[in-house]
């Protein structure tokens, strides 16, 4: 029997000692008429042998395209150690660690993780992680209308260069409880937060305001002007970034004269695989002062009988399992795995070896506009300073493209006509240090044959 | 296990040493990026070597429980064994290099799989549609009420804001239902464990969404007049919820979607085998019953052509395809990874391993009542069935002994057992949650009542052996009270300490 | 047995209130509730000049495995929420009914107070309770 030990003997002396004459008298409890008899929509038992032809089919149906898309999940190069430890059984398999005694290994790393996680990103605290970045905004939010004592409003700004998904999100998790959520627009020279447009919220009582950064279009965002308005209006400021970005970015704690609020994103680019969209991890850091707004388990350090130092969940008055219908969240999860894995990849990079990857990152998707932008007919939708990836216009329609390219193994890019229609063909690219010179020359000339063929069709 | 304590990561750390190997040549440009938008200090991140980050966290792993090393009695948690094969075939290149925005056409492979996931847990749970963008339990409850708002919406019902929830629900229950922007109204249950039906016909009426429900509940038992209670909710025009934590009792036994729930959520990380990974990731799966289709969160995984295999080609289905659906909950699609692995695991036992998990569960959590009972400990429901798990109160030690749950527990770890789920649920005094699972042997049972035999023996004999317990971990008994008073949520160096 | 002093009115859900010579009136918990909370890790006290109904949910007191709210006695103003408890707790823990004061207010209608538990009926309770 599949993942069952019990011999023929050892279920004879099990319900001897229960008293049962077979285990269908266990359920005896259960009304009949309820009863199922069979499940006859699932398949046979495969084996091992069999599940793993199965699945190494699917796979390759699947095959492995050379991957320009961006737009929230990264390819980067995820060091052979990062997942050798993390799939070790004592992390894989272990519970969460509400037993603090059993769980020491777990708890220390979590506690090694939110001080990387802070530093990071300029914050004093960290929880040790969320579903994705995008239910982390939705969280965000919930938090800010929370630790936010003096506004009512349940009023949220939110640029649509933030990303269009987690702006969704947003809505679908936070809308039951009543707030709102306001669209401010973006300048479209620049593809950043269109600031004059912010100010007409002057005197409203706003309880917060999103600041994505790099923003969805990969254009970097005026950070200090927005965060000192926002604080100018008594607005709370989320940022909502790329922690790899924060190698060479400044953290959000530094953003304006006082910092963003509370910080979140998603920490897929740091050791974790794009996996046709997770499990990935959002993070969440703030202010000390915050810290008992904040959703999700936290660790800290404390003594034992001892006085031996040693780690555990801290703070658990917040929690469903304490609060109940009071608590910050209904959440009682966190990524812990993905959380694991990348404290083992940052550990690995470093200060030193973060900043590499998103200054070759940085260096690679510069490559990549300068090689597309020279096919006829593609632009440089936006002007300024970008990260690793970039908007570019063509002069007709996206989708024949990029099927075309697909033919070629290439996935180029995210057509942003249904997101974005005011933009009209519009290809958003990325291209991190993964991708080589003659990965960029490759994409530049089967662009330049798909869209010479388009034009002559 | 490891008793040594093992030092922060930060205090490895040396200027100018890092894993170079893993790192990028540095860019021969000029950073592109404006100086006021620059980072002007370096991040607390250590610079170590692979061997030293290598050795530092597999130190780490070595101070905790896992189910691949020790067993876990956890009431409520389904620790089952997590099949290898689910881990390394979840984990192909392919899957994990597929960007979640690639076209379906670069996605037919994965989305089989999708596909196939969703038809099996139709039709293990009896219900009419799935959705698996939730990305734990706690996500597909908030997915689950969520719908039940939106259905009584769409029928421009919007006085229905009231959940109803037994006092012995999982604390999710009740956040979930204010989450949705709901009012709690809890119920009692009766002496045996059922839900207390004078009381839930009291509380329906024309504001009530619905009701959350765990059947089995957290109490054990097997909700015996579950046809009645949903007749009472339906009849007031209310919808039933199945909270998914105790499906691994019934699995391929009975059918919540028989059972008259509207909605249920599954925790694929107890009954379907995917790990618990120290906390997460989860995966929360809903199935629905026929009404609140519409309503399902998107994306989900749709099929078009040919039934007979020929021409078949699977696609997202989205905004356009459910215009009534309560949206997104997740980027993309939720935890796929995890799903993968529930698939597999779900094709390894396949038609008639499925009904074995439900039997093997049941007579494992029989067998274990029955001999702790018979070994001098008290069953909170000694007239009921046990399900998948049972309740065992120390009530009589504490009060005869002087000794609680929670010394119990804590003494477990000495003799190498996970502690079982310590006062939960709230309403049975001094319980002990206990959960066996099917994959565990008959051996491994038979240890664990060994040691609460003999740990009941020490209790008689010297209760501080008890209270102080445990004394053979990596630390003793933690001061939560300090850890709560003064917060320490991040290492600084010894320096920034000091001064 | 806790301590239920003789001076002081009492709700069911074990607040306490002293009128104090001004009119004003100083509201915490009991001697018994802080000792079934246990020891105090975080207290959140209202902010001065919020109007609070009587009944109302004012404040909340956390130890590291339970967090409950405190329900306001009477209808009033408040006039101070106890800052000390912000960084001392455990206030409440030694001096529940001195330095672990919650708040004060100005009651709405003083008449509310009689029809609060005195001494006596708050002891009865306890008793009634198993305490």
């Amino acid at each position: 029997m599949p993942f069952i030990p019990h011999t023929e003997s050892d279920v004879r002396e099990m319900l001897a000692a229960i008293g049962a004459p077979n285990i269908e008298s266990l359920f005896d409890e259960i009304p009949p008429e309820l009863r199922v008899q069979g499940l006859a929509g699932i398949p046979d038992a495969l084996s091992e042998m069999e599940i793993g032809r199965l699945m190494s089919g699917r796979a390759r149906l699947d095959g492995r395209p050379l991957c320009f898309l961006g737009a929230g999940a990264y390819e980067h190069h995820i060091p052979a150690a990062v997942w050798a430890i993390t799939s070790r059984g004592e992390f894989y398999s272990a519970y969460t660690p509400y037993q603090a005694e059993a769980s020491q290994g777990t708890l220390q790393l979590i506690y090694e993780y939110q001080t990387m996680m802070a530093s990071l990103t300029g914050m004093e605290v960290s929880n040790a992680s969320l579903y994705d970045g995008g239910s982390a905004v939705a969280e965000a939010a919930l938090m800010a209308a929370r630790a936010h004592r003096r506004s009512k409003s349940l009023r949220v700004l939110v640029p649509s260069t933030l990303h269009p998904h987690y702006r969704k999100v947003a809505v679908s998790t936070a809308g039951n409880q009543g707030m709102r959520f306001e669209t401010v627009p973006y300048v479209r020279s620049t593809g950043c937060i269109d600031l004059a447009a912010l100010r007409r919220f002057e005197g409203e009582d706003i309880t917060a305001l999103m600041i994505q950064q790099p923003n969805f279009f990969g254009q970097l965002e005026a950070v200090d002007a927005l965060t000192d308005w926002a604080h100018s209006q008594g607005i709370m400021v989320i940022a909502s970034v790329n922690p790899l970005s924060l190698a060479v970015l400044k953290p959000p704690g530094e953003w304006g004269a006082k910092g963003a609020n509370i910080v979140v994103g998603d920490g897929q680019p740091m050791g974790v695989p794009m996996s046709s969209g997770g499990p990935y991890f959002g993070f969440m850091t703030t202010r000390m002062e915050y810290v008992r707004s904040m959703p999700g388990r936290i660790v800290g350090r404390t003594v034992d009988l001892d006085g031996k130092p040693g780690f555990t969940l801290t703070l658990q008055a917040r929690e469903q399992h304490i609060r109940r219908g009071k608590a910050t969240s209904n959440i009682c999860t966190n990524q812990g795995l993905l959380m694991t894995a990348a404290t083992i990849h940052m550990s690995l990079m470093g200060p030193v070896g973060l900043a590499r990857v998103a200054e070759a990152s940085l260096q690679r998707s510069a490559e990549l506009v300068e090689a597309l932008t020279r096919v006829k007919g593609v632009t440089a939708a936006f002007e300024g300073a970008r990260f690793h990836e970039a908007v570019l216009r063509f002069d007709r329609p996206v989708a024949p493209v990029l099927a075309a390219l697909e033919r070629d193994g290439i996935l180029g890019g995210l057509d942003l006509s249904a997101d974005y229609p005011e933009l009209g063909n519009a290809l958003l690219v990325c291209a991190t240090e993964t991708k080589t010179h003659a990965d960029i020359e490759r994409y530049a000339a089967a662009l330049g044959t798909a869209v010479k063929a388009a034009r002559a069709a | 296990m490891s008793r040594n304590a093992e030092q922060s990561i930060f205090e490895y750390s040396r200027p100018g040493r890092g894993a170079t190997a893993q790192w990028p040549a540095a860019a021969d440009r000029p950073s592109p990026i404006p100086a006021a938008l620059r980072r002007r200090t370096r991040p607390l991140l250590p610079e170590v070597s692979e061997l030293e980050v290598v050795r530092h966290f597999t130190r780490l792993s070595q101070l905790n429980f896992s189910i691949d090393t020790h067993f876990y009695p956890l009431g409520s948690c389904t620790m089952k064994y997590n099949p290898k094969a689910c881990h390394q075939y979840a984990m192909l290149p392919e899957f994990l290099g597929r960007h979640p925005l690639a076209p379906a056409s670069q996605g037919q492979g994965f989305l089989a799989c999708m596909f196939e996931l969703q038809e099996m847990l139709k039709e293990v749970t009896g219900m009419q549609g799935v959705s698996l963008n939730p990305m734990a339990g706690a996500h597909g409850e908030f997915a689950g009420v969520a719908m039940i708002r939106a259905y009584h919406r769409a029928l421009g019902d919007l006085a229905r804001n009231e959940i109803i929830v037994p006092e012995a629900a999982h604390g999710t229950n009740p956040a979930t239902a204010t989450m949705c922007g709901c009012i709690v109204r809890e119920i009692p249950v009766d002496a045996e464990g059922d839900v207390d039906l004078a009381a839930l016909k009291a509380v329906v009426g024309p504001n009530t969404a619905g009701i959350m429900l765990t059947n089995p509940s957290t109490l054990g038992v097997f909700e015996r007049r579950i046809a009645d209670v949903a007749k009472i909710v339906h009849d007031a025009g209310g919808l039933l919820y199945y909270d998914g934590a105790n499906l691994n009792a019934i699995l391929g036994k009975v059918r919540p979607g028989d059972m008259g729930f509207d909605v249920i959520h599954m925790n694929l990380h107890k009954t379907f085998s995917t790990p618990h990974g120290g906390g997460g990731p989860g995966a929360g799966a809903v199935g629905v019953s026929a009404r609140l289709m519409p309503f399902l969160p998107i994306p989900i995984v749709g099929r078009d052509g040919g039934a007979d295999g020929e021409g078949v080609r699977y696609r997202w289905l989205a905004e356009a395809d459910l215009p009534q659906s309560i949206g997104r909950l997740s980027a993309f699609m939720g935890n796929a990874g995890v799903l993968l692995r529930a698939y597999i695991y779900m094709r390894m036992l396949g038609r008639d391993g499925m009904a074995r998990v439900g039997e093997y569960a049941t007579l494992n959590a029989n067998y274990l009542m029955a001999r702790l009972r018979a070994a001098g400990f008290d069953a909170a429901y000694p007239t009921r069935r046990a399900s998948h798990e049972f309740i065992i109160t120390m009530k009589r030690q504490a009060r005869e002994l002087g000794v609680t749950a929670m010394d119990f527990a804590k003494r477990l770890l000495d003799y190498g057992f996970h502690a079982p789920t310590t006062y939960f649920p709230l309403l049975v005094p001094e319980c002990l949650l206990i959960e066996p699972t099917e994959t565990e042997s008959k051996e491994a049972l038979d240890g664990f009542i060994e040691a609460m035999v003999a740990i009941l023996a020490e209790a008689g004999q010297n209760a501080d052996l008890l209270k102080r317990a445990p004394h053979t971990m990596p630390v003793r008994r933690l001061d939560d009270v300090r850890a709560a008073r003064q917060l320490d949520l991040t290492w600084k160096p010894a320096a920034a300490v000091a001064g | 047995m806790s301590h239920v002093p003789p001076d002081l009115r009492f709700t069911k859900s074990h607040e306490w209130v002293r009128s104090l010579p001004d009119g004003s009136c100083e509201v915490g918990i009991t001697d018994h509730a802080q000792a079934a909370l246990g020891d105090l890790v975080f207290v959140d006290v209202p902010v001065a000049g919020r109007a609070l109904k009587a009944g109302e949910a004012c404040a909340v007191v956390e130890s590291v495995k339970a967090a409950s709210d405190v329900y306001s006695p009477i209808a009033g103003e408040v006039l101070d929420g106890n800052a000390a408890l912000g960084a001392e707790p455990e206030l409440i823990n030694k001096d529940c009914y001195g330095g672990g004061w919650l708040l004060r207010l100005r009651p709405s209608s003083p008449a509310e107070l009689s029809a609060l538990l005195d001494a006596d009926a708050y002891s009865a309770q306890l008793a009634a309770e198993g305490n």
